[in-house]
């Protein structure tokens, strides 16, 4: 029997609602966990207070059968670059060390007005920027499946005198803490952000379901901008049913956020499909890269059939533009972020310096002080693209390509299919030691190179974790769907999920084990990048 | 195999003329000049900070380089996927504010209802003025 944290939001609300179990003590399991699993840096901040507080609030509904809705009383984690009233929101970077936001951003407000339970605020790359949770001021967060004992059997065969915990894998970014929150089971559904990847990258590097909803459809009001027109609030979580209950709460409307639709939009419950012989799926050809591990390729191919054989149609299709995503990314990302860090100068709000020379002087090294080398790196790369000169060739460029891009879309959905099938990244996670050999530009233009064309269309897309790789590390495959088609997005992947069988509660009693091994064993102090 | 294609296409030598940048080198690499770094310093009030910072911004360009292979001619620049949309609008009733206290809270220096800056009007000292700031 399933222990209760490895169950869907569906079965735990309903244990709530016959009293089989308290949020009250829902919230100290998790808290619990939270406390056991310490070491893979998920967490910046812990709210346990807060957490145990509304717990007790919604036990008192419950007993009055006055329970919100399928979310009362459920755990979950927020990423860290959601602004969260009064707990501090940090973007894991010094310059908002200390900075406790006067106001919940819109789709923390609509989870806590559904009775959720907040566990804390996860780690992040600094600002969102980067494809590893490596680059944060708190430390990198690990991959819990680092811990799985498939992969520790594999360490073992290492040669001697190598730390027991030096090989740990990454979780994936930049919504890498929200991940392993997740994964490790100590929440059931945590928000991430998705700029070109943030929220698929790492789930499918921890076995979870990642959503990147379409561009409009939920607010972005209080999440700390990197790309305004790319930006999407991420959900992470185990199963499609449990993002579908999320996303149907977030979606909709927000007078505060003008880039939302104002299509109506109302919870929805997604149809378990049975027959897929109408169904047209696409898959890329552009995106059989010799880069993609076999694993993968494999695995893809594998799904392929699977649609076919089960009566759908599987089409080639042409994405002519699509190898210029990462380029035409690099640009405007770093464009756009060039003009949202200039904010963050001190004088408001976050780190100010001691130097009181000229206001110049002041922003100059406040800047210098409150950001590291990949944001610094970033704005220089931004406000280069946007000098007079050069803004026509390579801004005003790179925006034309967005649009030969977004077309390339448009024109495969419009020849029939209905989803597009992917891989989500080319290989399983990789140990931390080998991610950091290379810099965080490089490393994100290799990673987001499946999941970045996404953003740039504005489509949505999830990961749906299909197997483990012979390391014993997830492995998962995206589909992309239609702008505004995310019902049927997630009603095609609740199906494949169903047929995959992806081992979900494997990691919880292995991680149980290990939890006692490394509480008394030595462990490596957090390695910071160096 | 057409995959392979693509990504040989996308190793064309770099060509043509850019305002800062040297064309002297056969790599098109694209080398920064001094006189660019102090200028992006000056516009980001950002400093590179080391040698290596302007390496990763050469690379960075000549990546971004890659841009000029697509053949745009007509093509508008999109600058937002709901670009067919209206812009929703809302009425222009005051609904919120009046935490002027909350927000002077987030500030590390207030005097009364004010955030204190130091003086303006004083531009950065020149790149040769002020001490080094490049590690080498």
């Amino acid at each position: 029997m399933k222990t209760m944290l490895g169950r869907t939001l569906r079965e735990v609300s309903a244990a709530l609602k016959q009293g089989q179990i308290t949020p009250t003590e829902l919230c100290q399991k998790c808290l619990s966990l939270i406390k056991k699993t310490k070491y893979l840096n998920a967490y910046i901040t812990v709210t346990e207070e807060v957490a145990l507080k509304q717990a007790e609030e919604s036990e008192k509904r419950y007993k009055n059968g006055q329970s919100l809705g399928v979310l009362d009383g459920i755990p979950i984690a927020i990423k860290d670059n959601f602004s969260t009233s009064g707990i501090e929101t940090t973007c894991a970077s010094n310059m908002l060390k200390g900075y406790v936001p006067p106001y919940n951003a819109t789709v923390v407000q609509k989870l806590l007005d559904q009775g959720a339970l907040l566990m804390g605020k996860t780690n992040l790359d600094e600002f969102a920027m980067g494809s590893g949770s490596t680059d944060s001021v708190f430390g990198p967060v690990k991959n819990p499946w680092s811990y799985s004992k498939q992969y520790r059997e594999r360490r073992r065969q290492k040669p001697h005198g190598e730390n027991e915990d030096s090989n740990w894998v990454i979780t994936g970014g930049s919504s890498g803490g929200s991940a392993a929150a997740v994964s490790a089971f100590t929440c059931f559904a945590a928000l991430g952000s998705d700029t070109g990847g943030s929220t698929r990258n790492p789930a499918a590097l921890c076995g979870l379901v990642g959503v990147k909803p379409s561009y409009g459809l939920v607010s972005r009001h209080g999440l700390i901008p990197l790309v305004n027109s790319m930006d999407a609030p991420g959900i992470l979580t185990r199963y499609v049913d449990d993002a579908a209950v999320v996303l149907g709460m977030l979606a909709g409307h927000d007078p505060k956020d003008s880039t939302t639709v104002q299509d109506p939009v109302k919870p929805f419950t997604l149809p378990s499909l049975t027959d897929v012989s109408k169904l047209c799926i696409g898959i890329p050809k552009e995106y059989l890269v010799p880069e993609l591990s076999s694993e993968v390729r494999s695995l893809w191919s594998k799904a392929a059939d699977l649609f076919e054989s089960e009566g759908a149609k599987v089409v080639e299709v042409s994405l002519p533009h699509i190898s210029y995503s990462i380029v035409c990314y690099h640009v405007l990302c770093t464009s756009e972020v060039a003009s949202n860090m200039a904010r963050f100068d001190g004088l408001q709000y976050g780190h100010r310096c001691d130097i009181d020379v000229s206001t110049e002087a002041m922003y100059a090294a406040t800047r210098r002080e409150g950001f590291n080398e990949v944001v610094r790196g970033r704005i220089l790369s931004g406000n280069f693209f946007l000098l007079k000169e050069n803004y026509e060739n390579y801004f005003i460029k790179a925006q034309k390509v967005r649009r030969l891009i977004a077309n390339d879309f448009v024109n495969v959905f419009n020849s029939g299919v209905d989803v597009l099938l992917t891989p989500t990244t080319l290989s399983a996670a990789v140990p931390y030691l080998e991610f950091i050999k290379e810099d965080n530009r490089t490393r994100s233009a290799q990673d987001d190179i499946f999941t970045q064309a996404v953003n740039m269309a504005g489509l949505p897309a999830v990961n749906i974790p299909v197997a483990l790789s012979n390391q014993g590390l997830p492995i998962g495959l995206q589909f992309i769907g239609r702008a505004f088609c995310d019902q049927q997005l997630l009603t095609i992947a609740k199906w494949f999920e169903k047929q995959v069988e992806f081992p979900v509660t494997q990691l919880q009693e292995l991680m149980d084990d290990c939890s006692s091994v490394l509480e008394n064993g030595k462990l490596a102090s957090m390695s910071l990048k160096q | 195999m057409w995959a392979r294609a693509v990504w040989l296409s996308l190793r064309a030598p770099f060509g043509g003329r850019r305002g800062f940048i040297s064309t002297e080198d056969p790599q098109g690499s694209g080398r920064i000049t001094a006189e660019m770094i102090e200028h992006l310093e000056r516009l980001a009030l950002v400093d590179f900070g080391s040698r290596e910072a302007v390496a990763r911004l050469e690379k960075a360009i000549a990546f971004s380089n890659r841009l000029h292979a697509v053949h745009t001619d007509g093509v508008e620049p999109m600058e937002s996927v709901l670009e067919d949309r209206c812009l929703y609008l809302r009425s222009d009733d005051v609904v919120e504010g009046n935490c002027a206290e909350e927000l002077l809270q987030n500030s590390h220096r207030i005097v009364e209802e004010y955030f204190v800056a130091p003086p303006g009007n004083i531009p950065l000292p020149k790149l040769d003025e002020q001490e080094p700031v490049l590690h080498s």
